[in-house]
């Protein structure tokens, strides 16, 4: 990014907060960049000759007339296919110790596709894992985050799907990466062979905060550039978003902006919608999918960040640990695909959706079973099966370390019913048990 | 006019200098490089106007010329809105070319030159006042009436009224004469503006249909009325969704509005997929072609989502003043409100409840007022049955969206989580859901005639054994299966016939999805009758199963075509257990 010909230098400040700068200057643009004391910085608001500016990298030691110059143009990224395999800051500039990426300038942030031009999503992307493929199977053109407390192994499994998923391009948006777990990503990915098809975007917890409010525009405009320019098939890979969101209360709360629930800014709805809405199946063939995580505060998903997510997403993925199979699992009550009806006995086998909505709703009925015995009640015979099914259910099938072909987990699901229910108890359609009914008759 | 320039932004909120009046809501463009940029006025404070602009605005200076337009934000009546895709200003997103909403692009709502079949209704020395029917045009299958334009002002003579034949919307069909003697000329279009609720009506009477819809836990347990309004709040996960699709399939009307409010775009691209291909299964066409979408989905400007609700509503009362029965569905109000919040944040406004506006209540209501069954000019009546959905922050209901809206609506669909995470769809709460219309003698009467005498008696009846049933599963749970007498069980295991029969639907199942009336009748009579019975189990376990046998079969019935032969063979394996008790 560089700096105009002939500009003038402005070098009074009016006011300086943790966040913001506030100058008196002529002829700025709304959302405009400008570097104050050698730090990029963005006009958020401009009040007749008042422009404050947000500065990325904080306004620790800025001085009052510090120089403060403008670009006249939103941040921007240079897209081409040479961005495939690099790593880049929140600016958009190599931290691989490679060159600059040559190509056509695109300002982050751009406009929404037409919902008119959008198509259904209605491609499978199979993962492996039954916790996702059975109970919530993802669909390309998805949006969808990992809810789970920060001790969760999120990244991994985010890591194991990316890798494992059909895709032409993974583009990782990492806010407050700890440095542990970016070099973690660059070694998987390295270690996959997968470097080639993988782009970065990294701002690491030792980074200003302010500076991640860049990451998600910068990933999603090199993802739009590959599935609109290119027609291809992006996963982008956003993590976390709670720490986006922070840093967004930190920006408002610094401009005096009257915060709703839980100190966070009226607008962080259309906030995340923007970034999550870019999710899309074009007409063409391209697609951008998101997975994302947004970490909990002990489970809690009232929080506004959470809640407001939710809203947005298409379902959600819970993580938890599960005292009584000892593992990971994806929590088939608190997790959600919406879209999985769109390849689900479509894509899928045509028991697909029955067998996961009864294998859930007898894993419900174990849940009331040991809140019976943990009040200290005598369990009947149907209490006590079901807490055995649940526990096999748990392990064979919910656990994130399981790796299995989506035919493979149904017939799990049916072994698990033959071997612990009766056909009456399952409720499934006769048709149904007829044709895939495993145990006694 | 008057015109003016920028002198201060934030965000889509902007300060406009002005050289001359204003006025309140009045529509500008500010042209910011060639580009305009339409905005509304929202406050006004000397010479300074505070406008919301519908767009991003990225790039915008302070001094970029703003034309202020005169008049407010307007629909576009006419022929051709049914199947269409608006955004939320009406602008049709199906005739934009890029991939991209481009900002400043603005495309007519309705097609300029299509020609429509007309046929005279009114004739030569007629007198006429506004929303009286001129012609007819046939859109699709739709007898669309063209009217004396909402916005005429007293009685008026037809002079002319052009012959049956092939126009196009801006031709003049009509030539009416004023009270002064002046001739003023109709076409088939007219505008309206989109915050003033349409009063071309003569009474609105008390709702006193009910609307069948074809989910059994609305028209059997809380029935909605034809004219009445409705709302579903519920934590996300739910089912509002499919919820609200499922009523934009099935319901009785004529036409149905969708109003996207901030929601996902991938949904409303569900509906124009979809529903080209699946059958009203009233009339047998396309169900497209009774639809039309307001889409301004969580990523298009916040303004404008705001907008788009009353432009669905003043579509809604064009298509009620022909006398249709208009089936309007916002999802969700709560983007709506919150697109009002970020606006009265922005201007500094001393904030309500969690940072809404104060005057948030008094808006809702007088949204939801303008839905209504209306008895028209020439004695033909139309309607406009409203559903909102609610997204409450956290699931609380305890939050001013929520609570505005329960003042306003006379139904309630509560959706719960505990419902939802047992997979028990439509997790609509059978004890706090309620519908005001089954305490309307007109209700009351209408479903005696309609489905049998005595029917809202059942309805209680069922309440009540749902509301035993919970009851008696709480004693359980605290006193132990043991502990507590067999009838308990028989209590429980009672209201979950009900719930898994009555109130569970598979709302992706081609027959289940949709049970009509007699239907409905039919099962809920034979639950009933089975809840009249008092059975003698020796312990829990064997009541249990004998229910679960029993709910097996019913849900059999369900997933059966209505009287068919399997129908018919699972009703007999009904029968057949029910003897031996």
């Amino acid at each position: 990014m560089s700096e105009k010909a002939f500009q003038r230098i402005y070098t009074k400040l009016t006011a300086i907060t943790k966040a913001t700068v506030t100058l008196e200057a002529q002829g700025v643009a709304n959302d405009e960049l400008a570097l104050v004391a050698g730090r990029l910085a963005q006009v958020v608001k401009i009040k007749d000759k008042s422009v404050t500016l947000q500065v990325f990298g904080g306004t620790e030691d800025i001085p009052t007339n510090a120089e403060v110059t403008f670009f006249g143009e939103p941040p921007s990224l240079n897209v081409s296919d040479d961005l495939a395999g690099r790593f880049f800051n929140a600016y958009g500039e190599p931290i691989d110790g490679g060159p600059a990426v040559e190509g056509e300038k695109r300002q982050i942030g751009g406009p929404s596709v037409n919902p008119y031009k959008r198509r259904q999503p209605s491609q499978l992307i199979p993962t492996g894992i039954a916790g996702i493929d059975l109970n919530n199977t993802l669909v390309s053109g998805q949006k969808i985050p990992f809810f789970a407390d920060p001790d969760q192994p999120y990244n991994q499994v985010m890591s194991m799907v990316a890798l494992r998923a059909d895709v032409d391009k993974i583009i990782l948006g990492g806010m407050g990466l700890t440095n542990d777990d970016y070099l973690f990503f660059k070694n998987e990915f390295e270690s996959a062979g997968a470097l080639h098809k993988i782009i970065s975007f990294v701002n690491t917890t030792d980074q200003p905060p302010v500076e991640r409010l860049l990451i998600p525009d910068m990933a999603l405009t090199a993802a739009e550039y590959f599935a609109v320019d290119k027609n291809e098939k992006v996963l982008v890979l956003l993590t976390d978003m709670t720490l986006y969101a922070d840093a967004l209360s930190i920006v408002s709360n610094r401009m005096d902006q009257i915060p709703s629930k839980d100190s966070m800014p009226g607008s962080l709805y259309s906030d995340l919608a923007k970034i999550y809405e870019k999710a899309v199946q074009l007409p063409d063939g391209g697609s951008i999918t998101i997975i994302a995580v947004t970490t909990l505060n002990d489970g809690d998903i009232t929080h506004a960040i959470p809640d407001n997510t939710g809203y947005i997403t298409e379902g959600q993925l819970f993580l938890r640990a599960d005292p009584d199979s000892g593992k990971v699992i994806v929590d088939p009550f608190r997790s959600l695909s919406r879209l999985k009806q769109l390849v689900q006995n479509k894509k899928t086998r045509e028991d697909h959706s029955a067998v996961m909505n009864t294998s859930v709703r007898l894993y419900a009925d174990a849940a009331n079973a040991k809140t019976k015995l943990e009040n200290g009640f005598d369990l009947s015979d149907y209490d006590l099966r079901c807490l055995d099914y649940a526990k096999e259910y748990a392990t064979r099938l919910l656990a994130i370390d399981v790796n299995i072909s989506i035919e493979e987990m149904l017939d799990t699901a049916w072994e698990l019913f033959g071997k612990y229910f009766t056909k009456a108890e399952t409720g499934l359609k006769e048709k149904l048990i007829e044709k895939y009914w495993r145990g006694e008759a | 006019m008057t015109t003016g320039k920028v002198t201060g932004i934030i965000s889509n909120l902007v300060t406009v200098e002005v050289n001359g009046p204003v006025a309140q809501n009045e529509i500008c463009f500010i042209d910011l490089a060639g580009v305009k940029l339409m905005a509304e006025v929202i406050k006004v404070n000397g010479d300074k106007a505070s406008v919301q602009v519908y767009e991003s605005t990225r790039g915008l200076t302070i001094g970029c010329p703003v034309e202020f337009q005169g008049y407010m934000l307007e629909a576009t009546l006419g022929p051709g809105l049914l199947s269409s895709n608006f955004d939320g200003l009406q602008n049709n997103l199906a005739t934009m070319e890029d991939v991209f909403l481009k900002r400043g692009e603005y495309t007519k709502p309705l097609d300029d030159n299509k020609l429509w079949d007309f046929t005279p209704i009114a004739k030569a020395g007629d007198q006429v006042i506004a929303a009286d029917w001129l012609g007819e045009v046939k859109e699709g299958w739709l007898p669309h009436k063209i009217m004396v334009p909402f916005a005429f002002e007293g009685t008026y003579t037809v002079k002319k009224v052009a012959e049956a034949g092939q126009y196009k919307i801006n031709d003049t069909i009509a030539v009416l004469t004023n009270a002064d003697g002046e001739d003023v000329n109709v076409t088939m279009t007219q505008k309206w503006p989109v915050k003033v609720a349409v009063g071309s009506y003569v009474e609105k009477p008390r709702p006193f249909k009910v609307m069948e819809t074809g989910v059994r836990t609305i028209d059997t347990l809380n029935p909605i009325a034809e004219g009445g309004t409705g709302f579903i709040p519920g934590p996300f996960g739910c089912g509002k969704t499919v919820l609200q699709h499922a009523l934009a399939e099935q319901a009785d009307a004529d036409v149905i509005i969708m109003a996207a409010c901030g929601e996902r775009a991938n949904e409303v691209v569900e509906i124009f997929t979809e529903f080209p291909e699946l059958k009203d299964k009233h009339t047998g066409r396309s169900l497209m072609e009774r639809t039309i979408i307001i889409c301004n989905t969580s990523n298009m400007p916040v303004a404008a989502r705001e907008a788009s609700v009353y432009t669905a509503m003043t579509l809604g009362e064009y298509y009620r003043a022909m006398g249709m029965k208009v089936l309007l569905l916002a999802d969700s109000t709560s983007r709506w409100a919150q697109a009002l919040r970020e606006m009265s944040n922005r201007l500094e406004e001393l904030p309500g409840q969690d940072g809404f506006p104060v005057d948030l209540s008094a808006i809702i209501s007088s949204f939801y007022a303008r839905a209504g069954y209306v008895k028209l000019n020439n004695g033909k009546s139309g309607s406009i049955t409203f559903i909102g959905t609610v997204s409450p922050a956290g699931g609380n209901l305890k939050e001013p969206v929520t609570e505005s809206t329960k003042k306003a609506a006379r139904c309630f669909y509560g959706l719960s989580q505990n419902r939802a995470d047992k997979k028990r769809y439509p997790a609509v709460d059978p004890v706090d859901s309620y519908s005001k219309y089954l305490e309307y003698p007109e209700i009351i009467e209408y479903l005696d005639n309609k489905i049998e005498k005595g029917w809202v008696d059942k309805v209680t009846k069922t309440k009540y054994i749902i509301r035993k049933g919970k009851d008696a599963y709480e004693q359980i749970n605290i006193l132990g299966d043991d502990g507590v007498p067999m009838s308990y069980h028989e209590q429980y295991w009672k209201s979950e016939l009900i719930d898994f029969v009555i109130l569970q639907q598979d709302a992706f199942d081609d027959i289940d999805g949709c049970s009509p009336l007699d239907r409905q009748k039919f099962m809920l009579d034979l639950i009933l009758e089975i809840c009249d019975k008092s059975f003698k189990f020796n312990n829990f376990e064997e009541c249990m199963t004998y229910f679960k046998n029993l709910i097996n079969i019913c849900r059999q019935m369900n997933y059966s075509e209505y009287k068919s032969e399997q129908f018919e063979k699972y009703l007999g394996q009904l029968k057949e257990e029910l003897k031996h008790e």
